[in-house]
């Protein structure tokens, strides 16, 4: 055996071997344990969805599979899951419209007052979201208007907007602008330009756009905290059960929600790949 | 049909249902709670009254009363921003450019753990790093924390909780920026002797320096104003300045100094910002 590798590689001793190993693939061990830090409290709380667990869900007591057979099985949970769903979806229509009409405005043209509109696009994503939050309850208070679900729509559709913003505009300013210049030289008039040339090319964009703001709606806390009322979203009943045990039903929920985006996320990559090789 | 004046108008058009909304939504309650920050109470009102009277010492009071949650804010989100740059530089570079043909793989993995709810991934941080976690026990078993140690309801906890969250916001910004140097700039710094710590230094980290940006203050201004991994990781000595305006705004229902300490935070973190970028240098943010 020993025989064989000094004959391959006479010269250079394992240990030398081994470190130059290492010093090539240094970042990529260290990439893998970034990644297994990201995934540690997924996957623990995917295999707490499995555990026979009663009320809390802190101990592992048995497998079983009967939170995934009944995950409304918990007091109120599924209202929350409704809630944030109705919400998210509510959020990303609007921010979506709002904010892929304020991409295109600044992305695609030159006028007075761009630099300011791009300031009032960054300046929500630099406030905090306790500050938002705070601020827009307080405005409700002074118009007496309840808070509840509207105003948590509202809320969410202030954060999104930014994000959305972004988003789009960083794929508008991918497109090459000749490609728009060829359709108006083969005659479509600027609305048939933008229709069949300009919003299809910008469509993957807007698609993950609206995916970010469905998540940050869905996922979101501080704001909704504020802005709800007594109504619960699904983070809420979550943080208000932390306290007394969270019921294994809210694991399946979340883990659910996981695959659930991952599948979303892959199908999209293979269509966009299919559309592409057909073109 | 007018172009030329449909086309200037255009933009704005665009613009207008957007900036409504976000005046309305976003600069008026900004404005209102600035207006809110200087009330006091009224003289023998119920609790929750209060009336204009601009008395700006509500800020000078509400930060004395707190200054030390606000530094705590501000150090534990400077620790956990400087944590998650130095866990996700490598990160986003290893998509970058050794990844291959798992990119776009990796990139969505990056984000997955987003769908799962934020406060069930805290929660569970909370279980695992417990008594009955499978960290504590083993580290007991080799002496390396002592039997009294505990390593939740501490500032180490929230910071690693703060740190885990805001990671995707970090490594997103630095893995665009440096997905978009041309890797060739390197291959040149080598051709000219650069060794790779050389080349690093002075080709990769300054091309991806708005990543870098981008991705402190993505992690930044929502850690500072964070309430959330210190309730749920924390105990009652972490508690920082998102704490002390959630239960100012909810238990005490003392809006006047809710709002002065919500403005103070926007505040510094806006000086903050400034200073950094224009230290770091960049100008295209968004």
């Amino acid at each position: 055996m020993t025989k064989i590798k000094d004959a391959t590689i006479p010269t250079i001793p394992v240990q030398a071997r081994l470190s130059r190993w290492f010093g090539r693939n240094l970042i990529r061990i260290y990439a893998f344990f970034g990644f297994t830090y990201l995934f540690i409290p997924v996957a623990y709380t995917f295999a707490f969805s499995f555990n026979d667990s009663g009320k809390s869900n802190l101990i592992w007591k048995g497998f079983t599979l009967k939170n995934w057979q009944n995950p409304c099985g918990a007091p109120e949970i599924c209202t929350a899951l409704g809630n944030s769903i109705k919400i998210g979806l509510l959020a990303t229509i609007f921010s979506t419209i709002l904010g892929t009409m304020i991409a295109f405005a600044i992305g695609r043209y030159a006028f007075k007052g761009r630099s300011t509109s791009n300031l009032l696009i960054f300046l929500p994503m630099a406030t905090p979201e306790i500050v938002l939050g705070a601020s827009l309850l307080s405005l409700f208070l002074v118009f007496q208007i309840n808070p509840g679900f509207w105003p948590t729509v509202i809320a969410h559709v202030v954060f999104c907007v930014s994000f959305v913003v972004v988003t789009v505009k960083a794929r508008i300013a991918s497109l090459d602008p000749r490609l728009e210049q060829a359709a108006m030289d083969l005659y479509a008039n600027e609305f048939q330009t933008f229709r069949r040339v300009t919003l299809p090319l910008v469509a993957p964009g807007i698609a993950a756009a609206a995916l970010l703001a469905f998540s940050l709606s869905f996922d979101d806390f501080i704001i909704t905290n504020f802005n709800s009322g007594t109504l619960t979203t699904f983070p809420k009943f979550v943080y208000v059960s932390a306290a007394r045990g969270i019921p294994a039903q809210a694991n399946v929920i979340g883990s659910a929600m996981f695959f659930l985006a991952l599948a979303i996320v892959i199908a999209g990559q293979l269509i966009s790949k299919k559309t592409k090789v057909s073109k | 049909m007018s172009s030329i004046l449909s086309k200037v108008k255009l933009p704005y058009l665009l613009l207008l249902p957007g900036f409504l909304f976000l005046f309305t939504f976003f600069i008026l309650p900004i404005v209102n709670l600035a207006q809110t920050s200087t009330q006091t109470p009224i003289a023998g009102g119920d609790t929750g009254e209060y009336e204009q009277t601009f008395r700006f010492a509500n800020y000078i009071d509400a930060f004395v009363e707190n200054r030390e949650q606000f530094a705590r804010s501000f150090i534990f989100a400077i620790c956990a921003t400087l944590l998650a740059l130095a866990i996700a530089y490598p990160l986003a570079y290893a998509i970058a450019f050794k990844s291959g043909r798992f990119k776009n793989i990796l990139l969505v993995l990056i984000i997955a753990p987003f769908f799962t709810s934020f406060l069930l991934r805290t929660v569970a941080w909370k279980q695992i790093l417990g008594e009955e976690g499978f960290v504590v026990p083993p580290l007991r078993t080799l002496g390396i924390i002592g039997e009294s140690t505990t390593l939740t309801s501490t500032s180490f906890a929230v910071v690693l909780g703060m740190t885990y969250n805001f990671l995707p916001f970090m490594t997103l910004p630095l893995y665009a920026s440096l997905e978009r140097i041309d890797p060739r700039t390197m291959e040149a710094s080598g051709d000219l002797y650069a060794n790779g710590i050389t080349t690093f230094r002075r080709v990769t980290l300054p091309l991806s320096m708005p990543g870098v940006v981008a991705g402190t203050l993505l992690t930044f201004i929502p850690a500072a104003g964070d309430y959330v991994n210190a309730a749920i990781l924390g105990n009652p000595n972490t508690k920082m300045l998102g704490n002390v305006i959630e239960s100012r705004y909810f238990r005490i229902v003392d809006y006047p100094t809710a709002a002065a300490l919500s403005f103070t935070l926007m505040a510094a973190i806006l000086i903050l910002v400034t200073l950094y970028i224009r230290k770091a240098g960049t100008e295209e943010l968004v």
